[in-house]
């Protein structure tokens, strides 16, 4: 008798790891909320495990994430390996969902260390710099491992429980003038330290140091050109200006009281940066948003990615040295901002997403308005693209500059636009669909070159997707609430308070310490406005989070400008700058 | 030399300085016109003494030189620049019998002179400021206006030839018929386009390039040294509006209005179109930039100067 073929589905990278570990090489599997294959394995066993998955998954594998934990005052660690420090290894499949798979390697407290993988991912650099600057984990092999989030003269490492969180924990702070001296010479630029020659064999070269101020760096970015002529042979980026400590404060916030500062985050994202959050938190909590929430929470944040490219469109034609359509662009962005403070009652930073929902239900006549927006700017999009996209200088400037190709931006870790501009039509919102995208019909744009010219059609593409999925939101809202009903949402709910004492102390204790969420951990990914941007969160079952991880798709991307760099023109750095879409504080956090 | 002639040496370059003054307030105004935003409107009525305020503002200004620079050089860059512009002026008729210095029978060749020493102004400013910034945008402007230069005199070379003289009167007077831009359009074209590169406007502001260089070659300067390259920049857009008036428009010819009233008018019109581009378009890159000189305007300017004196050898053979 024949047998009938049921289709196994074929096995994950996850379980397949197991094949090219030695002996003990694989110490424990664990369970997340957020249901992503989490495997510990030895340090001795990390590359090999690393380059054997990278070998095997094909070219589409990107190390997303690397970052670590400090576990010495973490109590829930129930079947985790022993150790004082966790550096956490995030590999994202973009063909296969499935094949998304975390890997945990467990550290000692004393001079932690472990082989760098900068020859395996090139985006691994920044990172394992990040960790060492943050947690002081060394890594051997690193070709420049130096502080990079922090200034040079910092003494500690910031991200360690023991180090402070505050400026009111240190002594007052006093300049001198020698140590102005010092914090001065420390910033000297010598090109033999950063990795660059003095001279060639027929020239000098020219140093050339652009930014923190400049016009064109978009905020507080330093990037150090060696020029020959105009023409640039070698760049190194420095970062690090824009630095708040996002992640650390989010150790000290309450769950809840944390939400404004992540619409800080990427500040052109407003509510977008919400998003991740409050979705890890739920996955914490167990939390099910209703579909009125889910569907505000995907308008706003639709409308904030329309916000976001205008601005991005906007200066982007200003740093070719066209004037004009900024103005145009910002006027379009205030009746955005109009629109999201007549709902939301806040323009930049609403912060308006709560754990659980929305803060509130649509104001009356909202969509009313809603809809007189999305009519009207197609047609004030058309008018643009003829007066940017079809600009025979603009297209001069950008067609054929800072090129990459797909394979390049997986490697070094870029998203979103920039990654969808060379040709591969992958959205995290069609990959994964969270939120109650899976309900929504929009196509994703793609470019075919992924030059400047392209990263820009397709940011402008976006814009008219974004229309469409809004207007579905305003055709198809549903009705009910906009909260969960459950008592870990923020804040709680106050129906019953007044009829029994327990749920009032419950409601008491939520309001004033905040929500307690259950131990465990939870990552969450959103296609945001420049690219994923993803909240990992551990939970100690306290108020506040134990670990914030706030993986944002601008540290990715300024990584990569120095491999589009050589031979190009300063003008078309500027060019690169502005397609590439970033803001500092989605960089430095 | 009459007194009234005096006068007009000694006051029309303060005309000519008031005017610069007052068109940096009309390109602000103009350029809010068509960003949809207001523009200077708060100093006297429509924001009209807006120059006036910018102008104190300047003059008190410290008069900082950095103690990297070269200090005489530095001091002598933004001179040039001034004067280049405003000699350049003297011998333009505004109409048929008025000029500011006087009728000069290479008057052509003196303006393209003058021009050329005003390049001096931008690559000694980029050079004393020792800054690395004002290097930069000071090496782009020698490359540019030289490159520029030689197109520029060789695309006017068709209204020499069709007015037989260097004399702007008399090339006005050649001009009773017809206008020149009629037959020389070529010319013309080019001629534009090269004045736009001599005065380094948008879409040739290269030499400035503020999303590039900051402030280019002017990075280092500030209070009223400053305030002369601002206004030499202005003068020197109505220097070539002035020029395209005279060689291509017909002068201070036209029905109706007094000469001087034509003249003004259409060098008028000439200033609001090179507002108007630097509102419209982007900036061309510095190798596109001399790519387009040499490449493009060179042989078209060339082909200008052939075609011309073919018509005008064609015409003289009976």
């Amino acid at each position: 008798m024949p047998l009938a073929l049921v289709p196994e589905p074929p096995p994950t990278l996850a379980d397949t790891i197991a094949a090219p570990l030695p002996p003990g090489g694989l110490l424990a599997t664990q369970v997340t909320a957020d249901d992503v294959a989490c495997l510990w394995i030895s340090p001795a066993s990390l590359r090999p495990v690393l380059a054997s998955l990278k070998a095997r998954a094909g070219s589409l594998l990107m190390l997303f994430d690397l970052t670590a934990i400090d576990e010495r005052e973490r109590t829930h660690r129930d079947g985790q390996p022993e150790g004082a420090f966790t550096v956490v290894y995030h590999l994202l499949s973009l063909s296969r969902r499935e094949d998304e798979v975390r890997i945990k390697v467990a550290l000692p407290a004393h001079d932690p260390a472990l082989p760098s993988i900068c020859d395996l991912w090139p985006n691994a650099n920044w990172y394992e710099r990040e960790v060492w600057d943050l947690f002081g984990i060394r890594f051997d092999r690193h070709p420049f491992l130096r502080r990079i989030l922090t200034p040079p003269t910092w003494t500690g490492h910031p991200l360690r429980r023991d180090h402070h969180a505050r400026a009111t924990e240190m002594p007052p702070y006093s300049l001198t003038e020698d140590h102005e001296q010092a914090e001065q010479e420390a910033m000297r630029f010598d090109p033999s330290v950063w990795g660059m020659k003095r001279h060639s064999e027929h020239s000098d070269f020219l140093f050339l140091n652009l930014g923190p101020n400049h016009p064109s760096v978009h905020g507080v970015f330093r990037i150090v050109l060696q020029l020959e002529g105009e023409r640039i042979v070698d760049a190194v980026p420095d970062i690090g200006f824009h630095h708040r400590g996002a992640e650390k404060m989010g150790e000290r916030q309450s769950w809840h009281t944390y939400i404004p500062y992540t619409d800080r985050v990427d500040y052109l994202g407003g509510v977008m940066n919400n998003f991740p959050y409050v979705m890890a938190v739920e996955t914490l909590a167990g939390i099910t948003v209703p579909p009125r929430a889910q569907m505000i929470r995907i308008m706003l944040a639709e409308l904030f990615r329309i916000a976001s490219h205008l601005v991005f469109y906007g200066t982007m034609a200003q740093d070719v040295g066209q004037l004009s359509p900024v103005f145009y662009m910002f006027t379009d962005r205030e009746r955005v901002f109009s629109l999201i403070e007549a709902i939301c009652g806040f323009r930049m930073h609403p912060a308006w997403f709560r754990i659980g929902g929305v803060a509130m239900d649509l104001p009356n006549g909202w969509d009313r308005l809603v809809r007189a927006f999305i009519d009207d700017l197609p047609a004030r999009l058309d008018e643009y693209d003829a007066m940017v996209m079809r600009n025979p200088i603009f297209r001069a400037r950008t067609k054929g500059v800072g090129a990459y190709t797909t394979s390049d931006a997986v490697e070094w870790g870029v998203t979103g636009p920039g990654l969808r501009a060379t040709g591969l039509a992958w959205d995290y919102r069609r990959h994964a669909p969270y939120g109650g995208y899976d309900q929504l019909d929009f196509d994703i744009p793609t470019g075919e070159c992924g030059d400047c010219y392209d990263r820009v059609a397709v940011h402008v593409a976006e814009i008219r997707q974004s229309l469409r999925i809004i207007r579905q939101c305003v055709d198809n809202m549903p009705a009910g609430p906009v909260k969960a009903d459950h008592p870990l949402t923020t804040p709680p709910p106050k129906a019953r308070t007044m009829h029994d004492i327990e749920t009032l102390i419950h409601h008491f204790l939520s309001v004033s310490w905040g929500p307690v969420i259950p131990p465990g951990e939870a990552r969450c990914c959103i296609e945001a406005t420049k690219g994923v941007n993803a909240y990992s969160l551990i939970s100690d079952g306290g108020t506040t989070s134990y670990r914030t991880r706030i993986r944002t798709p601008s540290f990715a991307h300024l990584q990569m400008i120095p491999q589009l760099c050589p031979g190009i023109m300063i003008a078309d750095l500027i060019a690169i700058l502005g397609s590439i879409d970033f803001v500092m504080a989605d960089v430095d956090r | 030399m009459t007194r009234a002639s005096l006068a007009l040496v000694v006051l029309g370059p303060f005309a000519l300085l008031g005017l610069a003054t007052v068109l940096t307030w009309v390109e602000r105004r103009l350029l809010g016109l068509w960003q949809d935003r207001h523009g200077p409107n708060r100093v006297g009525p429509g924001g009209l003494f807006q120059p006036v305020a910018d102008g104190t503002k300047i003059l008190f200004k410290q008069d900082w030189i950095p103690p990297f620079a070269d200090r005489s050089v530095f001091i002598l860059a933004p001179v040039i620049g001034m004067m280049t512009v405003l000699l350049s002026f003297g011998v333009i008729p505004l109409t048929d019998t008025l000029w500011i210095a006087g009728n000069l029978n290479v008057g052509l060749l003196f303006i393209l002179g003058m021009m050329g020493l005003g390049v001096y102004a931008v690559v000694l400013a980029g050079w004393a400021s020792n800054s690395k910034y004002a290097l930069l945008g000071g090496m782009r402007a020698a490359a540019q206006m030289i490159s520029y230069e030689v197109f520029m005199g060789l695309s006017l070379l068709g209204v020499v030839m069709l007015a037989g003289s260097f004399n702007l009167r008399t090339i006005v007077s050649a001009q009773a018929g017809l206008w020149f831009i009629v037959p020389q359009g070529l010319g013309f074209c080019v001629f534009l386009l090269a004045g736009l590169a001599e005065t380094h406007r948008l879409p040739f502001d290269l030499p400035e390039g503020e999303n590039e260089l900051g402030a280019g070659f002017h990075t280092e300067y500030s209070g009223m040294k400053f305030g002369m390259f601002f206004i030499a920049e202005y003068a020197g857009i109505v220097l070539i509006s002035a020029l395209i008036a005279t060689l291509y428009l017909g002068g201070w010819r036209g029905p109706w209005l007094a000469p001087a009233l034509w003249f003004a008018l259409k060098t008028g019109v000439v200033v609001v179109f090179f507002i108007l581009l630097r509102a419209a378009l982007p900036r061309l890159r510095y190798d596109q930039l001399m790519a387009l000189g040499w490449k493009v305007l060179l042989p078209l300017s060339l082909l200008n100067v052939m075609a011309t004196a073919t018509v005008l050898m064609l015409r003289a053979t009976p």
